[in-house]
């Protein structure tokens, strides 16, 4: 194989040009593309003869797509352009790889969800509910209570240690709270539901289960990255504003208040969007303080609640004697969790775009 | 006399202190310590529970054999899933973090990013779902291929499971589970490599990758290293997925393909707290006592490595 290509140009098409400049010998443009799908159509090939399989055949097909671009272009092209294809092509497919996940699955939950995706879905709960029929509403109402109770718990703290870091904080401490927001972004998820349930039960006694312990637990995962979002945008105001604010002789909480959260409000909007889209997946700390029932409870202060995310788990690995009836609600349910989460995506993109502070002229 | 005086006396300079400011500055720094109360709060209420499984004699552990014996395939478990994911996410989401900075048009590279961030969204009971419905029936071939193939290795030693319920399914559901997070840091690292750095290799006449693994490669390894140990941080507590896709035994083996897995910390904990009672409840809280010290030494290493990296990288 001649390696050294690009030092010593096959043939006489060097002659054309002598002198410093060297020809570089590339292949046409499309050549790759097309080598590549040859080597898939050969991978075909290859998956159909010993009994054809999907996954099969793309394994085949990517793996000697790769090699024959990579072959050809080191026969033509030199090692190091080789190289640079064959890395161009690894990095397209772990991409590709990464894609097939988030495909399969919102094709799978919308195939299997959709079948119960029907107005008694959210109108019924599962009281008295044995097979067919019943609904999510109990646990929508409950996800949607404890949501709210857990934002109102979360957020003040977060945005007031977010001003702190960003606006009053100083040395040691300053350090500490960061670092601590980071590691504590990191706890997880089940061990802030057994945080809730030892501080309740401490409190209150044994067998304690009430909608706000669940607050709770998901405040705590809540918290810090509330932290990190509204620290991230607080630094983006512009000094000068602050500056203007204080040689105008405006106090400091009132330039804060007046002049910095205004500036900031939709990176704000956006963080705490994100961050309430983080928690209305959550199940593990809901499983072990909130429980389930099969009736709607709106009091978080007292007893039991159904949640959306629980509510599917248990749909799906308790089904009844009616199990199909189960199974499809408990993919249903998922699907109006996924529903939510993105819903709650997109509104987060709207609110950065639409309060976006006016920087025109 | 009086105009005399003035001058020997200068006006005090005093900063204003108004009760609002007092206030305001008083609630940001408190929540700021409230937070450190929280995070330290965890960890007593947890050990306050845990103390009686502790102290307790071992016959009346849940499985009759003590704390230790109860809680420690349980660990080889979540670190067998945990460090089989990572195995599989981190070249993966080095990939992807490449692919969207230095491949993908420039136009669309913002959508991309966006749209694999859209996996960390996706919840994990979800993902639960998923894995035990489209993952694990598919991955039955692969672990008869395995343990056809592989079975000198303890990790394929099979008998092969015939559900794919394994804690090889699981290592790659959780793969999927924290790719946007490896990706997601090693994206921000790559992109922030100097610009300097990459348009002096490429005028030297380096190739794309020769750049990428001259100027981008070496300016981003710590970010990988740190984004990897937040995406172990995030496999090791991982709960939900686990406990739906995992059909564990109670055995202690690095059998990944067998259905006698062990079963992981967090799962263990959502499968049985709903019904324990008594010691069987202090025995689950000190297991979570053992996660919660595991993770945080991982995280807090991450973190570490995130901050020395500033510290040196000069960027700012």
């Amino acid at each position: 194989m001649s390696t050294e290509t690009p030092l010593a140009p096959i043939g006489s098409t060097s002659a054309a040009s002598p002198g410093p400049v060297q020809t570089q010998r590339r292949l046409p443009r499309f050549a790759a593309a097309g080598l590549f799908l040859a080597g898939v159509a050969v991978g075909a090939l290859l998956s159909a003869l010993t009994g054809f399989s999907l996954a099969l055949t793309v394994l085949y097909g990517v793996v000697l797509g790769t090699l024959a671009v990579y072959a050809v272009s080191r026969q033509v092209e030199g090692r190091r352009k080789a190289t640079d294809r064959l890395v161009t092509s690894l990095v397209s497919t772990a991409f590709a790889i990464a894609m097939v996940p988030l495909l399969s699955l919102v094709y799978t939950v919308l195939d299997r969800g959709l079948a119960r995706l029907d107005a008694s879905f959210f109108t019924n709960s599962m009281f008295r509910v044995v097979g067919e029929g019943g609904g999510a509403y109990h646990a929508i109402v409950g996800t949607v209570l404890i949501t709210a109770l857990t934002t109102l718990i979360a957020v003040p703290i977060g945005l007031l240690t977010a001003i702190y870091l960003v606006e009053y904080g100083t040395g040691r401490l300053k350090k500490a709270i960061t670092f601590f927001v980071d590691v504590m972004t990191g706890i997880p998820s089940i061990v802030a539901g057994l945080f809730a349930f030892a501080l309740f039960t401490l409190l209150f006694g044994n067998d304690v289960r009430l909608g706000l312990m669940g607050s709770v637990a998901l405040a705590v995962l809540m918290i810090p990255v509330v932290v990190r979002s509204c620290e991230e945008v607080l630094k983006l105001v512009p000094n000068e504003l602050r500056e203007a604010a204080y040689a105008l002789g405006v106090p400091k909480w009132r330039t804060v208040v007046k002049v910095v959260l205004p500036t900031a409000i939709a990176g704000l909007g956006t963080g705490i969007t994100l961050a309430v889209a983080r928690v209305i997946g959550e199940t593990a700390p809901l499983l072990i303080t909130v429980g389930l029932i099969t009736g709607t409870n709106f009091n978080p202060f007292e007893g039991r609640m159904a949640t959306l995310p629980v509510f599917a788990y248990y749909q799906l690995t308790q089904p009844g004697t009616a199990t199909q009836a189960f199974i499809d609600r408990a993919w249903t349910a998922a699907l109006v969790l996924i529903m939510l989460v993105m819903g709650l995506n997109v509104v987060a993109r709207l609110i950065s775009r639409l309060f976006a502070p006016k920087t025109g002229r | 006399m009086t105009a005399t005086k003035a001058p020997t006396e200068p006006p005090v300079q005093r900063t204003v202190r108004r009760p609002g400011d007092r206030i305001f500055a008083g609630s940001a720094k408190g929540s700021g310590i409230f937070i450190l109360i929280v995070l330290a709060g965890v960890a007593a209420f947890l050990i306050s529970e845990a103390l009686p499984a502790l102290t307790a004699p071992a016959d009346e552990i849940p499985g009759g054999e003590g704390l230790t014996a109860y809680i420690a395939p349980l660990i080889l478990g979540t670190l067998l899933g945990a460090v089989l994911a990572l195995i599989v996410a981190t070249p993966l989401a080095v990939g992807i973090a490449l692919f969207i900075t230095y491949y993908a048009p420039r136009r669309v590279a913002a959508v991309l990013g966006y749209v694999v961030d859209l996996l960390a969204a996706i919840p994990s009971v979800v993902y639960g779902f998923w894995g035990l419905a489209v993952v694990a029936p598919r991955m039955v071939p692969f672990h008869e291929w395995a343990a056809d193939n592989l079975s000198f290795l303890p990790f394929f030693a099979g008998p092969a499971s015939t559900s794919g319920r394994t804690m090889f399914t699981v290592g790659l559901v959780l793969a999927v589970m924290i790719l946007p997070i490896i990706s997601a840091i090693s994206r921000e690292v790559f992109s922030q490599a100097p610009a300097l750095h990459r348009e002096a290799a490429l005028a030297l006449g380096a190739t794309r990758w020769e750049m990428i693994r001259m100027a981008v490669l070496p300016y981003g390894k710590s970010g990988v290293i740190a984004g990897a140990m937040l995406g172990l941080g995030r496999a090791l507590g991982e709960t939900m997925a686990v406990a739906i896709i995992l059909s564990g035994g109670a055995g202690a083996t690095l059998n990944l393909i067998s259905n006698s897995n062990p079963s992981t910390i967090a799962s263990n904990i959502a499968l049985r707290f709903p019904e324990a009672t008594g010691l069987g409840v202090n025995t689950l809280i000190a297991s979570g006592l053992v996660l919660f010290v595991i993770t945080l030494v991982v995280n807090m290493l991450a973190r570490w490595v995130v901050n020395r990296r500033a510290d040196f990288s000069g960027a700012n």
